[in-house]
């Protein structure tokens, strides 16, 4: 089976966002996989060591993705692709990431292909379906469960809480829910063994792709923290009377109640 | 220069959810005296048609079909599609649900458009719109503008006010016809797990619990208020890592984002992941035994105490101000 994971770098869940000149700082900043792509790394590995075949990770970005990469090798992935975009263009959208993901992946006759259903910065949700749309071929999101019997595919797809069983077929793009699986951890000799695996670098020419064709569609003009949330009251005094004070407060003080 | 704006109707159940009236505002605000049209799928529609003209549809769309009667992307991306071929709206309204979520970027990636996901405020109308979105969930949130092509956006539940209701508002209803082919999906079955109906990112008050609640069972007495208050119940990381409850519950940054009205943390220490998740509530209650929890740096109200001792006594409390209200 070709499998394909698509994999994006983010901040850590951790950190604190901070503006400088009107950007967000990253200098400093720990940076992870976005934790949604884990659950779909993990998922490519298992379909992998039941079915056979390959798993390549893929990113769009610049150098710095290439740890992230590599800690998807060091997880089990076979071989890795950064598309850097670095020197190319400035803003991409998720316009502009499906259509480049969709140039480089639209001859690989990829059976499965696997993402996180959000990234954890952005929070659009959107390339999944969006590549699955350019390439010709089905999606389902927010899945919990993936079984693949030969042409049949059976999942469980998170829907607000409740859970939809689906069946469909390959070639089909998935995009992660927490609760698929567990991901590991990379093992020791998982990482050493990534250092030798094959990391391949390209550029928008390498995809034939002309930098006007995966223009961003929207821009983004102003980015701003929210007001600091001033500490409230701690209630005081005998516990029933903080209760009913409390009960008080949002019946009418706050009205939301 | 105003812009016809098309906007979706989600049906669960036989209703029209919230969210639907909230897009149907933004659609007004995009319009710019514009058209707003609504748009309903499904296998019986036309009944809540009326309600959409209502909350300010100038008039509805309906696509009806059997094949229609489940969610796919396949079959509403077809029916959506027919009514963008025949209306060529210049601007498109879904909310930001589960189906929203998965239908929209496959109708913007055929429609070749950009999409502003998750939109909880705009700011000026028609040409000067500007949309506001959380990044980081929620830690920051940027401005975005669309440089070309289809203006599409999906709106966050909860935060664009509904119009009021004009029940004297009437306007043209008409069916569009539609042949649904190549349904690549097939829904075997939905198991309802969601509480008592009420949606997470929906719900106007939310009970969510952390470590400190202990159990499985410890979610009882929350799940009691959360009914009793007709919200719905969430959980921390640590709750759902710690299988007390479904990860469907969970709320932070990784799990839902939600803003409701009042958000009541019982046993959650406040970790900066699940702050990013909830913080934007309007208010905030944090129930905790240690006094030091970071969550009593966001909250509104806080009571140091147990949650097991607390939370019936406000189920008490809240039962006497609901009666004499």
């Amino acid at each position: 089976m070709n499998i394909y994971v698509l994999v994006k770098r983010t901040f850590d869940t951790e950190e604190k966002i901070v503006l400088n000149g009107g950007a967000i700082q990253e200098d400093g900043a720990e940076f992870i996989i976005n934790p949604y792509d884990e659950y779909a790394i993990e998922e490519a590995i298992q379909v992998r060591d039941a079915q056979g075949g390959e798993v390549t990770v893929v990113t769009i970005g610049g150098e710095d993705a290439e740890k992230q990469l590599r800690t998807a090798l060091a997880m089990g992935a076979d071989k890795a692709v950064l598309i850097n975009t670095e020197d190319d263009v400035e803003d991409l959208d998720q316009y502009s990431v499906a259509h480049i993901l969709s140039e480089y992946l639209k001859d690989k006759d990829a059976d499965l292909i696997l993402g996180g259903n959000v990234a954890i910065d952005g929070g659009s949700g959107q390339v999944g379906p969006r590549l699955a749309e350019l390439l010709g071929i089905n999606y389902v999101t927010t899945i919990t469960n993936l079984e693949i019997d030969s042409d049949t595919v059976k999942i469980v797809r998170d829907v607000e809480g409740d859970s939809e069983v689906i069946e469909t077929s390959l070639p089909l793009l998935v995009t992660a829910q927490q609760g698929l699986n567990e991901p590991r951890y990379p093992s020791l000799p998982g990482i050493m063994k990534a250092k030798k695996k094959p990391l391949e670098e390209l550029e928008l020419d390498d995809l034939d792709i002309d930098e006007d064709d995966v223009e961003a569609k929207t821009e983004t003009v102003e980015i701003f923290l929210p007001a600091e949330k001033e500490a409230g009251r701690v209630l005081q005094g005998e516990l029933k009377d903080q209760v009913k004070e409390l009960v008080q407060l949002l019946h009418t003080e706050a009205k939301v109640i | 220069m105003s812009k016809k704006v098309l906007v979706l109707g989600e049906v669960r159940e036989g209703s029209l959810r919230n969210v639907s009236f909230e897009a149907i505002a933004a659609g007004k605000t995009i319009a710019d005296g514009g058209e707003v049209v609504g748009v309903l799928i499904g296998d019986s529609v036309e009944n809540v048609s009326s309600e959409m003209i209502q909350y300010g549809a100038d008039r509805v769309i309906t696509v009806e079909h059997p094949h229609l009667k489940q969610y796919t992307s396949d079959g509403f991306s077809q029916a959506f599609m027919a009514c963008v071929d025949a209306e060529q709206p210049e601007a498109i309204v879904f909310g930001h649900t589960a189906l929203g979520k998965d239908l929209s970027p496959k109708i913007a990636s055929k429609l070749q458009s950009g999409l502003i996901s998750d939109v909880t405020k705009i700011e000026g109308e028609g040409e000067d719109a500007v949309f506001i979105r959380p990044i980081y969930s929620g830690k920051a949130f940027e401005k975005v503008k669309v440089k070309e092509g289809v203006l599409f956006i999906t709106i966050r539940p909860n935060n664009i006010a509904p119009l009021e209701k004009d029940e004297s508002r009437t306007g043209e209803v008409s069916s569009q016809a539609v042949d649904i082919t190549n349904l690549r999906t097939v829904i075997k079955e939905v198991v309802r797990k969601a509480s008592e109906g009420v949606d997470l990112s929906e719900a106007k008050v939310i009970i969510a619990g952390g470590r400190g609640v202990k159990s499985e069972e410890g979610f009882k007495p929350l799940q009691d208020l959360a009914t009793l208050l007709g919200g719905a119940v969430g959980a921390s990381r640590g709750a759902c890592d710690a299988d007390y409850c479904d990860y469907s519950l969970q709320i932070g940054q990784t799990g839902k984002v939600v803003t409701p009205d009042l958000y009541i943390a019982c046993g959650i220490s406040g970790a900066i992941q699940h702050l990013a998740g909830m913080s934007n509530s309007k208010i905030i209650v944090a129930i905790n035994k240690d006094p030091e929890a970071n969550i009593f740096k966001v909250a509104d109200y806080g009571i140091i105490g147990d949650l097991f001792e607390v939370v019936p006594m406000l189920i008490e409390e809240f039962k006497t101000i609901l009666v004499n209200a």
